[in-house]
């Protein structure tokens, strides 16, 4: 495909702005010397460019997509059209409050919405995606203990299984990471986690769901021990899909949660963002919310600032267009359909690894939840194809492949999430793909390394672009 | 994969030279190399910095990981090896030349290993 | 009640029994029944045409301004009718980050087409992906600077004072000490910054223009940070970019700003773009994406996410941040409207937001409004009045417009961009003049 600025030439281009109808300013300041290339070319050229690169990328709406721990569910049009309402899109974000009702309105029901499904007490919808609410949940629990004067709790405990963001995010907030070893059965390690409990810990960050599918029974025990030692627990939201309207984080002893919106609410993810992570949290951590709260006056609605706010993570009230989908989503499945979502992800997720069981090893037997973790291990060493081949294979299907290599606790991982909005159908043929392809890798081991053969670029060189990175399109100088 | 008589080796995968001045340098061995795929970067410590056996002194880069790489003596780094910076696939060409650092003033080492104690000591690991 | 789901009962009950369970009862039996939810206190679904009557409703209860002479922050620039048309396409909207690069070029060559238009407008050497807005990307350009014995962030307070605030928030998480240069007439104090800069001094951030719309001594201000050994960070308008000189110019080591400009709606204030560039010596510490290019088996060109071993999954507590995603449809957005616009529309966009600013400060000035500054301003600018700002913004907003800013009980920040006509600029000077009497 050629680049945008390979295409058209000078001369070319839109009227799109008039004529200056006033006197034309000359501004005394250095002027910028550096030419300035930016694409010359027509509408038709350009729309037809954009039109090529979508025929080279695979959503969601062009076939099943079961990227693990990222769900990657239908996203209705309604939401979209909620979205693109001029009553919420031509509003400036400094307008006076008594003009900008309808979208307090909008911050404020999703923020109840949310917390009775999470069990929480009070929200910011001020971060823009997951870490980014990981990053605000720790801020919380950061600025609790030291409101406290309590400055020895340096350590934040996260399981061997966690999303790199995890520690990642405990770094940011200048925490020490203390990583704990998951048992046998994938789950929390509870003796280990008494050990490594104590008066250094700020809080304990978990999934549950966690990162290998698993509901982790012993949860009311594992929070409780972190509340012994006086941390505090932060739910990381990214699995909330597989148990929304059937568990809530607030009844498990969280005290901090963050939410994907854009996984668990339908909000689309838009080949990497805009997504939306907001924070929820227990009454006693509301102060330090970080942002605006909304609250019901006699003159209506109006914002806040909580009295010991950590400040800001961004700009404005977060990614509000994308709160505008969530709530739609919310909406429109109801009390009823909030638990139905989520009791058919877990059931796609648990049909599909029958089906497939008897012939890829799945690193853990028991029930999954919305997402189930195979391992290729015993593959790899028998006949040399990799969970990555088996991924690649997938792309000649028109199938997006499971996440690869993740958690990294299990070796030759594929985690495989269909979320609730595929139809047995969907899963049945995908089933007989995966099966046809372990018959062809038992037949043809060799081939498999390359796959795949039949889309527009085939696998890259990834050492060439990382060893000398060309990050950039360089123009001819006139 | 070569491992030469001449130099000394840890258990962690470092190789170590001394030299006639005193100096010591340090660099991947070619088993490590090899385990760790094309590296794509090295992030290196600057001139002047201290390093502790057995602690992390840089970090070498493939395309889907970082692996720390240890010193395997105290001392401050004399000289860093900057063509690395712009040409890391020397590390898995030639391992040997691809020296990452030269520490002075070494003032403690921990135990090394020789060519074949080496070999048999990553042999036993694999196993 | 709405529902997204394909599989009717009948096939969930088949589908539960060949996976070995009588119903979803037993499906959840293994999670502690004193966990679960007894009773869910929401509404009950509704249906498609409810929701969006619903939606509708809510939304009608924001007032739309025709005309707006308002910035700080977020700007109502014209967006090209192609823009949405390109960024609705559902195949970009529904993907997720590209990481499986052979079915993902669309969106990775689109990023890479956006790099190096930041690239262009910046003139910086490298760009990444985006990052969620302008202020966090200030925040991470903070970070990146931060080093072993360097820990102080000097911050110029004509800064945007959500920037100011967003940069504190990370700045407290990571323990780094934030240092506040004081404003002079409506710029920083550059006196003040010489003296204060010492050797822990890790960075200095300005905004240029600045919040005021003033535009800074940028150059200097850069020799003089780089003078104290530290890094030198600036924030910028895009649109400017075609006019006045790039931060690489002004010798910046990371330029840093808010992409809301490019062609995203006011939305209340998101989803924005956060751009991100810096000087190739500063490549590794970018945080975030980035797009590289390289070539396929076959020898075919081809993109790629790269560089990803300085990133969260792979380095986890060591990574320069936790950012994982980008803005992607934001930058995609950028990408169009920069590609819409090119060179001649950009540099026009710049043009006359200068110029109608400039008149719209001239007429408010014949009305009554004096400008509390006398230095250059872009498109934004302070003034001062008898009569209190309330009064005047209320006198406006009756007739449909939404003035500036207030930033005192006297004081307004007014904004002017390509799409504020002649005729609207003469109505709201008149209204102005009334309310002042002038």
């Amino acid at each position: 495909m050629k680049l945008i600025f390979e295409r058209g030439k000078e001369g070319q281009g839109s009227a799109l702005l008039p004529e200056c109808d006033v006197p034309e300013f000359h501004l005394d300041v250095p002027k910028r010397e550096k030419e300035l290339h930016l694409p010359h070319v027509s509408e038709n050229e350009l729309s037809r460019h954009y039109t090529e690169l979508a025929k080279q990328v695979h959503g969601v709406n062009d076939g099943f997509y079961p990227l693990g721990s990222c769900t990657m569910k239908y996203n209705p049009k309604v939401n979209e059209e909620a979205a693109s309402l001029a009553g919420f899109k031509k509003i400036h974000p400094l307008q006076p409050v008594h003009t900008v009702q309808g979208c307090l309105e909008v911050l404020k029901r999703a923020e109840e919405l949310l917390c009775e499904i999470t069990g929480m007490d009070s929200m910011t919808m001020q971060p823009a995606a997951g870490a980014h609410g990981e990053f605000t949940g720790l801020l919380l629990i950061k600025a609790y203990h030291d409101s406290r004067k309590d400055t020895k709790r340096t350590k934040i405990i996260v399981p061997d299984s966690a999303h790199g963001t995890n520690p990642a995010s405990a770094a940011m907030c200048g925490f020490e990471v203390v990583s704990v070893p998951s048992g046998e059965d994938g789950c929390v390690d509870l003796e280990k986690l008494r050990e490594a409990a104590g008066e250094d810990t700020a809080g304990l960050m978990l999934t549950n769901p966690n990162t290998v599918g698993l509901f982790d029974k012993n949860i009311l025990e594992i929070t409780s021990v972190i509340h012994e030692a006086g941390g505090l627990v932060y739910y990381d939201g990214a699995n909330l899909n597989a148990v929304m309207g059937v568990v809530r984080p607030g009844d498990m002893g969280f005290d901090v949660v963050h939410l994907n919106l854009h996984k668990t609410f339908s909000t689309p993810h838009g080949g990497g963002g805009p997504g939306s992570g907001p924070v929820g949290c227990k009454a006693f951590l509301k102060e330090f919310l970080p942002g605006y709260q909304e609250i019901r006056t006699e003159k209506g609605l109006s914002f806040v600032k909580p009295e010991h706010s950590t400040g800001d993570v961004k700009a404005f009230y977060g990614n509000f267009l994308v709160v505008v989908k969530a709530l739609a989503y919310i909406l429109t499945l109801g009390k009823e359909g909030i638990p139905e979502a989520a009791k058919n992800a877990v059931l796609n997720a648990n049909y599909m690894m029958e089906k497939l069981k008897d012939i890829y090893p799945m690193a853990y037997q028991e029930t999954c939840m919305h997402e189930f973790v195979m391992s290729l291990e015993k593959m790899k060493h028998d006949i040399d194809v990799s969970a990555m081949d088996i991924a690649k294979s997938l792309l000649d299907y028109g199938i997006h492949p499971p996440t690869m290599y993740f958690p990294l606790i299990v070796h030759e991982a594929l985690m495989i999430e269909p979320t609730e909005t595929e139809s047995r159908q969907t899963l049945d043929e995908v089933i007989g793909v995966f099966r046809e392809i372990y018959e062809k890798a038992q037949a043809n081991p060799q081939e498999m390394h390359e796959a795949p053969v039949g889309t527009y670029v085939r696998r890259l060189d990834e050492v060439r672009a990382a060893r000398k990175p060309v990050l950039r399109y360089r123009f001819e100088q006139k | 994969m070569k491992h030469p008589e001449e130099l000394r080796y840890s258990r962690s995968h470092e190789w170590v030279k001394k030299l006639e001045d005193g100096t010591v340098v340090i660099g991947l061995t070619d088993y490590a190399q090899d385990a760790l795929g094309d590296l794509v970067f090295v992030n290196l410590p600057e001139e002047g910095d201290e390093v502790m056996a057995g602690e992390a002194f840089a970090d070498v880069e493939s395309v889907k990981a970082v692996s720390d790489v240890f010193s395997p003596v105290t001392g401050t780094v004399a000289e860093v090896n900057e063509a690395l910076l712009d040409a890391p696939e020397m590390m898995n060409e030639d391992p040997y030349e691809a020296w990452l650092i030269r520490v002075e003033n070494v003032t403690d080492e921990e135990e090394l290993l020789d060519a074949s104690a080496y070999i048999e000591f990553y042999e036993s690991e694999e196993a | 009640m709405g529902s997204y789901l394909p599989n009717t009962r009948q096939e969930q009950q088949e589908m539960l029994g060949e996976a070995g369970y009588e119903s979803f009862d037993a499906l959840f039996a293994h999670i502690p029944e004193e966990v679960k939810v007894k009773e869910l206190k929401l509404p009950s679904g509704l249906s498609e045409m409810e929701v969006i009557s619903e939606m509708e409703e809510i939304a009608q209860k924001n007032r739309i301004f025709r005309h707006i002479f308002r910035g700080a922050g977020a700007y109502d620039h014209y967006i090209p009718a192609i823009v949405g048309s390109v960024v609705n396409k559902e195949e970009f909207v529904t993907a997720y980050t590209p990481y499986q690069a052979e079915i993902s070029q669309g969106i990775l060559q689109s990023i890479f087409e956006y790099q190096t238009m930041i690239c262009e407008l910046t003139g910086m050497d490298v760009s990444n992906a985006s990052v969620y807005d302008g202020a966090t990307a200030a925040a991470e350009a903070v970070a990146m600077c931060r080093e072993r014995k360097r820990t102080t962030a000097y911050i110029s307070e004509t800064a945007n004072p959500q920037v100011i605030s967003v940069i504190k928030t990370y700045c407290y998480a990571s323990g780094t000490e934030v240092v506040m240069i004081p404003e002079k007439d409506g710029v920083t104090d550059k006196e003040t910054l010489k003296e204060v800069l010492n050797d822990t001094a890790a960075c200095f951030y300005v905004q240029h223009p600045n919040y005021y719309g003033n535009l800074e001594d940028a150059k200097e201000l850069g020799e003089i940070v780089h003078a104290a050994g530290a890094k030198y960070i600036m924030g910028c308008n895009p649109i400017a970019l075609g006019m006045i000189k790039t931060p690489a110019e002004c010798g910046a080591d990371v330029a840093v700003g808010e992409g809301q400009p490019l062609g995203m709606s006011l939305a209340f204030g998101g989803p924005y773009l956060g751009f991100m560039a810096a000087t190739e010596k500063m490549l590794r510490k970018l945080p975030g994406r980035i797009v590289g290019e390289t070539v396929d088996r076959d020898g075919k060109r081809a993109y790629v996410l790269t560089l990803q071993a300085r990133e969260q999954h792979i380095r986890r507590e060591k990574a320069s941040s936790n950012i994982c995603s980008n803005q992607a449809l934001c930058a995609l957005t950028a990408g169009v409207y920069l590609s819409a616009m090119g060179e001649e529309g950009i540099r026009k966009a710049a043009s006359m937001c200068c110029s109608k600013s400039h008149y719209l400060q001239a007429e408010l000035e014949k009305a009554g409004l004096k400008p509390k500054y006398s230095v250059p301003f872009f498109h934004e600018f302070v003034t001062v009045s008898e009569v209190k700002a309330e009064i005047i913004l209320d006198a406006l907003e009756k007739k449909g417009i939404l003035g500036g800013l207030p930033l005192g009980e006297y004081e307004i920040l007014w904004c002017a961009t390509e799409k504020n006509t002649k005729a609207e600029i003469d109505l709201t000077a008149g209204i102005v003049k009334e309310v002042c009497g002038v």
